[in-house]
């Protein structure tokens, strides 16, 4: 019965997996599969071959072995008696310090270099372009050393700074750049600080609520409010009340000389700036270009429509380009992002202790276990990685041109 | 009236037949005078920032130019440097006079230079054809035949160990054009096993034979030997080259509509660009050896060139997705509307178009692999900077000298980088078929 009423139906034949287009490509997937996992399988049990071969076994033990070795730059306290994983910690740590670090320099450079470039001014766009070829155009393990050697070779050695008539001089008596590093002030928190410290967060969150209330008032009354001087208000007088009400709770600790070294305050070592520096100088000169070609993606006819609207300069600016402008620009930024977080991996080569020289340097080498140091590496870097991706996607879904 | 009319013929009337000749603009409208306010002292504010921007110019020529001037070219050590320069500011470009051969050659034995000098001479001869459509498209052959070329003149050994790979190559290429007829993929998996086949049995007996008869043998290098930029050249020329074949496989399997392949591929990609550089090159050093079978050496360089090409490959993925994701749907339904099957769509039609779009990204990622070649130092590669950290200023003599060594490295990267920017800048105007 059927097969009068659809004689179409062909027979299924064995060579139609390779000859007919709806089999073809289950077929071809089928092999890539096999192939994919036979490749894996090879290479795992490559691993499982020579891993019996030397005696060694995949642990994880090590992380709570004592790690012997001491970090020069770190944000939480650590001694050569704590574990591998405490180690890690601290490099973690320092990593996503260079990356913050990098990443805010980077990105005020870069927004101020990419407006330079489109300056009117040609002296001004010349230097600023000439500064992102040189930076653009160079390794940025290069500049890293560079910079490096700088900070450890041609800065004074701390004891410039004594005596009567010192060779070097503190800046502004609070911060002391020496080759070993900088000294910079640290603040001392005391019992209520944490107070000054809130005060000063809700006086930030009042400055928002402030700029929506005078968009609203504006909206309903057509009457401005003075945001400005009323934000600046907001700004300083809650937080220097409390400040000096409470008795001044948060003091400064500044850098003093004494025996062949500075004491007290932050030592922010060379190699830490040096990356930091460097990756922004770098970074910077990439997100400049950004900047630029956002800002020119921007058609030159909504600048004339909003000042055939009646507005002025700067509130085209603010209200017309930039609106536009970021929604081009912010892609790429977050993936520059993205490239400097990982290029604080570089640290290794000034011996700045971030994950790389923790975990993937000194424990590795320590304990022999690359396969397990390399491996949890990658996974740090990689849940980074897609964590700054999802946030790139959640960001461009809501920037997204809404098309209806 | 007859009052005006008289007053009109009594009254010679003054008619100017031929116009002034316009006078020149004022000095401030015309030439630099005009040129200067307007590009630089259109208002105050404008002139502020050129005197800011003319004070930093002056400050940095004053920090550089005494520098450069000064410099000091002949010397045997730093302190000599610092005796002829007798407390005055100036480089110590001696020791850049001094230490060339390694920071371009390594440790590459000294008498051989001149092979890989050819080598490098060859790569553009080589290039040319690749860059410039207008050159004749029969130096193609010689682009085929420059790596094996390349490859023999810089490690040196029997010539008949390129001339087996390339053979194997051959054998591949025409296994493919037998059966290509039957299916596009059958036919290229044929190829690579019989590629294989080739290397694996033939090639050996083979190369011992041909060498006993005919000789054709230059004094082998050792890997570790070769150091310095040459190594930097190689593993960014040689990356750049497979990881766009790479590149475009992956970028073809992760936009296909088969989901396991798409799987893999995007598994691979998002993985690869995920991790930085450092780690897969830490992978190379210690980690392969672990994947292959017990026993198997590889030398470091390839190594480094599997893990790099990888890492490149997945980029270059991304790049050229972009590009076949911009390209309108109209070119692969007219594509399948004239009844090309997939491989012939994206042969004729859709990657050239797609490639063309892709350009920019392309290069960007082929300028950033050859900066990142520097990374290998930290794997203690002997490439350019390793040289300059390790060898050279770590020798008593050179103690200190990093600034000249350094700038002989960004300068020698930036005449490269530059050079690679400027010609995608000229090759984007030139396949511009667009109208604007």
């Amino acid at each position: 019965m059927t097969s009068a009423t659809d004689p179409s139906q062909p027979v299924f034949r064995l060579e139609m997996l390779i000859t007919d287009t709806r089999y073809r490509g289950i077929t071809f997937q089928i092999i890539a599969f096999f192939a994919f996992v036979l490749l894996f399988g090879w290479m795992a049990w490559n691993a499982a071959q020579n891993l019996a071969a030397l005696g060694q076994n995949i642990s994880y033990g090590f992380l709570g072995e004592q790690a012997g070795y001491d970090i020069n730059q770190k944000l939480i306290p650590f001694v050569s008696t704590d574990t591998h994983l405490r180690a890690a910690f601290v490099g973690i740590l320092n990593t996503l310090l260079v990356a913050f670090l990098g990443c805010v320099t980077a990105t005020i450079l870069g927004v101020f270099v990419g407006v330079a470039r489109l300056s009117k001014n040609w002296l001004v766009a010349k230097l600023m372009s000439g500064y992102v070829e040189i930076f653009r155009n160079v390794p940025v393990l290069i500049w890293i050393l560079i910079i490096f050697s700088v900070m450890s070779n041609a800065l004074p050695a701390p004891n410039a700074f004594r005596g009567e008539d010192p060779a070097a001089s503190m800046v502004m008596g609070a911060i002391a750049f020496t080759n070993r590093g900088v000294y910079i002030p640290r603040p001392l928190w005391e019992p209520g600080s944490a107070i000054v410290v809130a005060v000063f967060l809700l006086s930030i969150l009042s400055i928002f609520a402030l700029r929506r209330y005078a968009i609203k008032r504006l909206f309903d009354t057509g009457q401005e409010t003075p945001v400005l001087p009323l934000s600046l208000a907001l700004l300083f007088v809650p937080t220097l009340l409390a400040f000096f009400l409470l008795g001044r709770p948060i003091g400064i600790e500044y850098p003093e000389l004494r025996g062949f070294n500075f004491q007290g305050g932050v030592q922010v070592f060379g190699s830490l700036i040096g990356l930091w520096f460097a990756l922004a100088l770098y970074t910077g000169a990439f997100i400049a270009e950004n900047v630029r070609a956002g800002i020119m993606a921007v058609s030159k006819g909504q600048t004339e429509a909003a000042a055939a609207l009646g507005m002025r300069p700067g509130r085209i600016m603010r209200l017309v380009i930039l609106p536009q402008a970021l929604r081009v620009i912010i892609p790429p930024l977050i993936s520059q992002y993205l490239n400097l977080t990982k290029n604080t991996s570089l640290a290794a080569a000034v011996g700045y202790m971030d994950i790389t020289g923790t975990l993937g340097g000194i424990t590795l080498n320590q304990t022999g276990r690359s396969f397990e140091a390399i491996l949890l590496l990658m996974l740090f870097y990689l849940i980074i990685s897609l964590s700054i991706a999802g946030i790139m996607n959640l960001y461009n879904n809501a920037v997204k041109l809404k098309e209806r | 009236m007859s009052t005006a009319s008289k007053s009109s013929a009594r009254i010679k009337p003054f008619v100017r037949h031929d116009p002034l000749p316009a006078k020149a603009p004022p000095m401030a409208q015309s030439g630099i005078a005009r040129w200067l306010r307007e590009n630089l002292f259109s208002s105050p504010g404008n002139t502020v920032m050129t005197l800011v921007a003319g004070y930093a110019l002056v400050w940095l020529a004053m920090q550089i130019g005494p520098w450069l001037l000064n410099g000091v070219w002949s010397a045997d050590s730093i302190r000599d440097c610092r005796e002829q320069l007798e407390g005055a500011t100036g480089g110590c470009f001696a020791v850049i006079a001094e230490r060339w051969p390694q920071l371009l050659f390594g440790n590459y034995p000294s008498e051989h230079y001149g092979r890989a000098g050819i080598a490098f001479i060859m790569l553009f001869v080589a290039l040319a054809p690749l860059l410039f459509i207008e050159l004749p498209r029969k130096m193609l052959w010689f682009t085929g035949l420059f790596p094996f070329i390349a490859y023999w003149l810089i490690w040196g050994g029997s010539l008949w160990v390129s001339v087996m790979a390339l053979a194997g190559l051959v054998a591949g290429a025409m296994v493919y054009k037998r059966l290509e007829w039957r299916s596009a993929a059958g036919a290229l998996a044929a190829g690579i096993v019989t590629a294989f086949v080739f290397w694996m049995f033939l090639s050996g007996p083979l190369v011992a034979g041909l060498s006993a008869v005919v000789p054709l043998q230059l004094a082998p290098v050792e890997s570790g030997e070769i150091g310095g930029f040459m190594i930097n050249f190689i593993l960014g020329t040689t990356c750049i080259a497979l990881s766009l074949p790479l590149g475009i496989a992956l970028a073809l399997g992760r936009q296909s509509n088969l989901p396991i392949i798409k799987g893999i591929c995007v598994l691979f990609i998002e993985f690869i660009r995920g991790v930085p550089l450092i780690t897969l090159l830490f992978v190379a050093s210690v980690m392969l050896a672990y994947f292959l079978p017990p026993g198997t050496n590889f030398d470091l360089i390839l190594r480094v060139i599997i893990m790099i090409t990888l890492f490149a490959a997945a980029y270059m993925a991304e790049a050229i997705r972009g590009g076949l994701a911009a390209l309108p749907k109209g070119q692969y339904e007219a594509a399948n509307s004239l009844g090309l099957d997939y491989w012939q769509s994206m042969r004729l039609i859709i990657l050239p178009q797609a490639l063309k779009i892709s350009i920019p990204s392309i290069v960007n990622i082929a300028i950033g692999l050859f900066k990142d070649t520097t990374l290998v130092s930290i794997i203690s590669m002997f490439d350019m900077l390793g040289m300059i950290k390790g060898p050279i200023l770590s020798s008593t003599d050179w103690f200190g000298v990093y600034w000249e060594l350094y700038a002989f490295a960004g300068l020698l990267f930036f005449v490269f980088t530059y050079g690679i920017s400027q010609y995608s800048q000229y090759l984007e105007r030139k396949l511009a078929t667009d109208h604007r």
